[in-house]
Order: C-alpha cells, then structure tokens, then sequence
C-alpha cells in the first residue's frame, strides 16, 4: 500500500471544527463535572481548617469559622465566583436530568433543544441570583 | 438529485414526424442525437461566455500525493466550476476532474446516496458527496478527506480500519434454527421489520465513525456503523436466544456500547438519517436488562 500522510494538526481541529449541540453538552458537561468536584475539595479543606472550639469567641462573634468566612465574603472576587459556582452546579444538574433521560431513551429527537433549554434556564436562574451574591454588603 | 445536466425531451416531436423519406429509425434517431448534440454545444457555449462570479462557485479542494515528489506536501488546490441547478458536491468535482485537472482523485460510484464511497467532509462536515448540494453551502466549498482515517491521496482515504470494525460484529444474518425445508422463507413480523427498518438503511460510508469524538480517541471502538449493525441483528427476532446472547456479548466488551458518551455527532452526518445514538443507547440498556438480574 503507498505510504499514507497523516494530517496532524488538520486531524486534530476536523475534530472540533463543527460543534454540534450534543458535543457542547458533552465538553460542558465533562467541565462543570470536574469543577464541581474542585470545588468539593476545597470545601472541605477550608471548612475542615476553620473550625475551632472555643464557645466565649463564637459569642463574640470573633472566632476562627465566622471570621474566614466573612473574610472570604468580604473579597469581590468570592462573590463573583460563588455566581459562577451556581452556574456551573445549576447547569451540571439540569443537563445531569438531560443525559439521564437520554440513557433512558426518551425525546431523542429533542436533546438539541434540550441542551438549550439547559442554558437559558441556566443563565436565568444565575441572572436571578446577581442581586443575592452580589447584592450584601462587603464587610 | 440528479447528477445529469438536463436535457431537452425531444420524443414528443419524434413521433409527430410523418416524413415520407425511407429512413430508418435508427438514422432519425441519430440526426436528433446530433441536431441535440450541437443545440447543447452551442447553449454551453453561450452559458459558459456569460458566466460571471455568481454562475461560478470555488471548490478549495485537499490536495497530497505521497508517490509523487512535490505534491508530499499537502495543499488545498482551487477550482472553479460552473454551477448548475442540481448540481451536488460531487457534479462538481467530476467536472474539476474532467476540466481541469485529470490527477484530481476521489471515490465515487452510485451517484445516487446507495453505494457508500464519497462521504467527504465538506465545509467542516461529513457529507456525502452525491447526496449534497451545492446551493447549500457557502462558497468557496472547502473539500477534504473524511478526518480521523489516513489519507491515501487527494480526498481518498484508508478505510480498512472502519471495515474491520463493522466485520467485528458479525454483521450477517445468522439464526439459531433454519426450516427444515431450505425453500421456505423465513419470515419476520411487520413490527419486527418496522423495528429494524432504520438500522437496515446503512451504506458503510464511513461519515458517523470520522464524526465521532470517542472513536477519534479510541481506536478499539466499534464506533457507530458497527453497532448500528449489531443491533440491526440483535434486534431481529428470527435470530433466536443464542444468537442474541452471543452478539450482547460483542457489544459489550469494554470497547463496545459503553465508549459512547451520547454526542449524537454520528446521529447528525448520517447521510441516511440512521438514529444512530437511538440504536446505541437501545443497545446499552439491553445489555443492562441481560445482566442484571434481582431474582
Ligand atoms: C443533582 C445533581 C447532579 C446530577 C443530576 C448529575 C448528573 C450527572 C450525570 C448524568 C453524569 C453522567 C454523564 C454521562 O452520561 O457521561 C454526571 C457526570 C459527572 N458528575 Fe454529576 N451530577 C450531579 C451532581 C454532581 C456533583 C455535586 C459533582 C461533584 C462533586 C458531580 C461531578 C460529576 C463528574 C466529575 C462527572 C463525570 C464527568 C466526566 O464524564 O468526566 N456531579 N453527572
Ligand atoms: S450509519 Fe450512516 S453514516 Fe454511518 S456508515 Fe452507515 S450510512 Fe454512513
Ligand atoms: S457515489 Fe455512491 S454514495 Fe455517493
């Protein structure tokens, strides 16, 4: 047989070159999976570090929990975070329940449309959530 | 769909004729092949005089030739061909071939979406060449060969992988018990074939398996072709409960059903609308239903 070219980069950009709705939602889904998982751990670890146990300060409102997390509140960059955390979480689940009833088989026809429909309602529910993240005072 | 430039009916006429000439019909028929022959010259003529940029389209096509010293290099080649109404990918590249340059080389046969040998991708998709029209996409058509295979020459790729795969799976029918009698037919249920009936429709192109992200990274997946097949089968009743046990078991193998992550990128470029993803996923939750067993 001739000796054959392999194609490299076009090889690899053919594959990305024409996204369609069901490989968005794969890559997206693949991303806010992992993100989630990120933000599990350091969950733990910064909740696990703060929690001390000395009740006269907790009274005071001065001991180590509450002043992480105020302190991680007061930074404009956690707020804004915390808003694309929700994003990632709410669309994770809404194209979860999308990707389930594709396992089961129902509204094949219809997983495009699902797919968007994920988004929108994703982008409305953060929207709706701006003034609740944004909106408290930065201590 | 038609892939000819159309032509004037002229029977009509033919038989209206009353000339009392002893002629023979053959001799008739071969002037109005002449006189329509120099009619179609001439209208080329006149047509291909007035073209101007919108009459025209641009084909930037692959071009690579490893036996040839100074084509190794691949490069996209431009041609521009006149458009006619009709007219599919494939029209066009026949006439850059015929016109233009005779190296040109691509797979065609059928011209008419049965034979399965032109799936291109075209404009950032796999299409088949004869089932596409030109009037369809944006100009200039940029043609390359079908990703994820190796490229052989110009827009011919290897497609001996693809064949292995779709021979994977067994991909006869095979049944458990034949009639005794090797004359009687075999028959199916009208539901049975109404199940099947998509899943028989596939051309071996090769378009869902160069579509699909996992056989992309996963040379071992059966890919979408093949599995359609295992379940055109596996789903046919006559086969029996055997056969059917034996093929879940084709299926199921570590690089079987389970590769797919549902993108339905396979389910888009099928050139005979095949619901690909459907099928698999049909498939994965047979193969469920097999081995889980509570009782
Ligand atoms: C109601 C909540 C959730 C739903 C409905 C959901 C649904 C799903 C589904 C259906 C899949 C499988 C995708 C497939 O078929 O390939 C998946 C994958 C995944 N999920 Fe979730 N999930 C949820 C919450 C979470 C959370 C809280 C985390 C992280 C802590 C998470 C992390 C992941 C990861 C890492 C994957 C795998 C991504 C990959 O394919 O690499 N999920 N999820
Ligand atoms: S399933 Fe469709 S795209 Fe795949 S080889 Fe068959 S006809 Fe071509
Ligand atoms: S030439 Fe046969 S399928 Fe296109």
């Amino acid at each position: 047989m001739s000796q054959s070219y392999n194609r490299g980069t076009v090889e690899d950009f053919g594959r990305w070159r024409e996204f369609t709705a069901g490989m968005w939602a794969w890559i997206f889904h693949k991303f806010t999976g992992w993100v989630l998982v990120g933000y599990l751990f350091t969950h733990i670890a910064v909740l696990s570090t703060s929690v001390g146990v000395d009740p006269a300060s907790a009274q005071a409102g001065s001991d180590l929990y509450t002043s992480t997390l105020s302190g991680l509140e007061s930074l404009l960059i956690v707020r804004f975070l915390e808003v694309g955390l929700l994003a990632v979480a709410v669309f994770h689940i809404l194209n979860g329940i999308r990707l389930l009833m594709v396992d089961l088989g129902v509204g094949l026809e219809s997983q495009d449309k699902s797919f968007y429909a994920s988004l929108l309602l994703t982008g409305a529910i953060v929207v709706a959530s701006v003034p609740t993240f944004l909106g408290g005072k930065l201590l | 769909m038609s892939t000819q430039i159309e032509q004037q009916e002229t029977e009509t006429e033919a038989d209206e004729e009353t000339e009392p000439e002893v002629e023979s019909p053959g001799d008739r028929r071969r002037a109005q092949r002449n006189e329509r022959q120099a009619q179609e010259q001439a209208q080329r003529e006149v047509e291909e005089e007035t073209l101007d940029d919108e009459d025209t389209i641009t084909l930037k096509v692959f071009r690579y030739d490893p036996e040839v010293e100074g084509k190794q290099e691949p490069r996209f080649d431009d041609f521009r061909v006149p458009f006619h109404k009709g007219m599919t990918i494939l029209d066009a590249l026949i006439y850059a071939r015929d016109h233009y340059d005779s190296s040109l080389t691509f797979r065609h046969s059928c011209r008419q979406a049965v034979c399965g040998s032109d799936a291109l991708f075209v404009n950032g998709r796999q299409r088949l060449g004869c089932k596409t029209q030109i009037s369809e996409l944006e100009d200039p058509v940029r043609i390359e060969p079908l990703p994820h295979q190796e490229v052989v020459k110009d827009l011919v790729v290897d497609m001996e992988h693809f064949y292995d795969q779709m021979e994977a799976v067994e991909p006869y029918f095979d049944a458990d018990e034949t009639p005794d009698d090797k004359l009687e037919e075999q028959r199916q249920t009208r539901e049975n074939r109404e199940k099947v009936k998509m899943s028989t429709r596939c051309i071996w192109c090769g378009a869902c398996m160069s579509s699909c992200n996992i056989a992309a990274g996963d040379n071992e997946y059966l890919g979408p072709a093949a599995i359609n097949k295992a379940y055109r089968f596996a789903m046919d009743e006559r086969e029996g409960e055997n056969r059917k046990q034996e093929r879940l078991r084709i299926i199921e193998q570590e690089h079987g059903v389970w590769r797919c992550q549902t993108q339905f990128s396979c389910t888009e470029v099928c050139p005979k609308d095949i619901p690909l993803t459907e099928h698999i996923q049909e498939l994965k939750r047979e193969a469920v239903k097999n081995n889980l067993k509570f009782w």
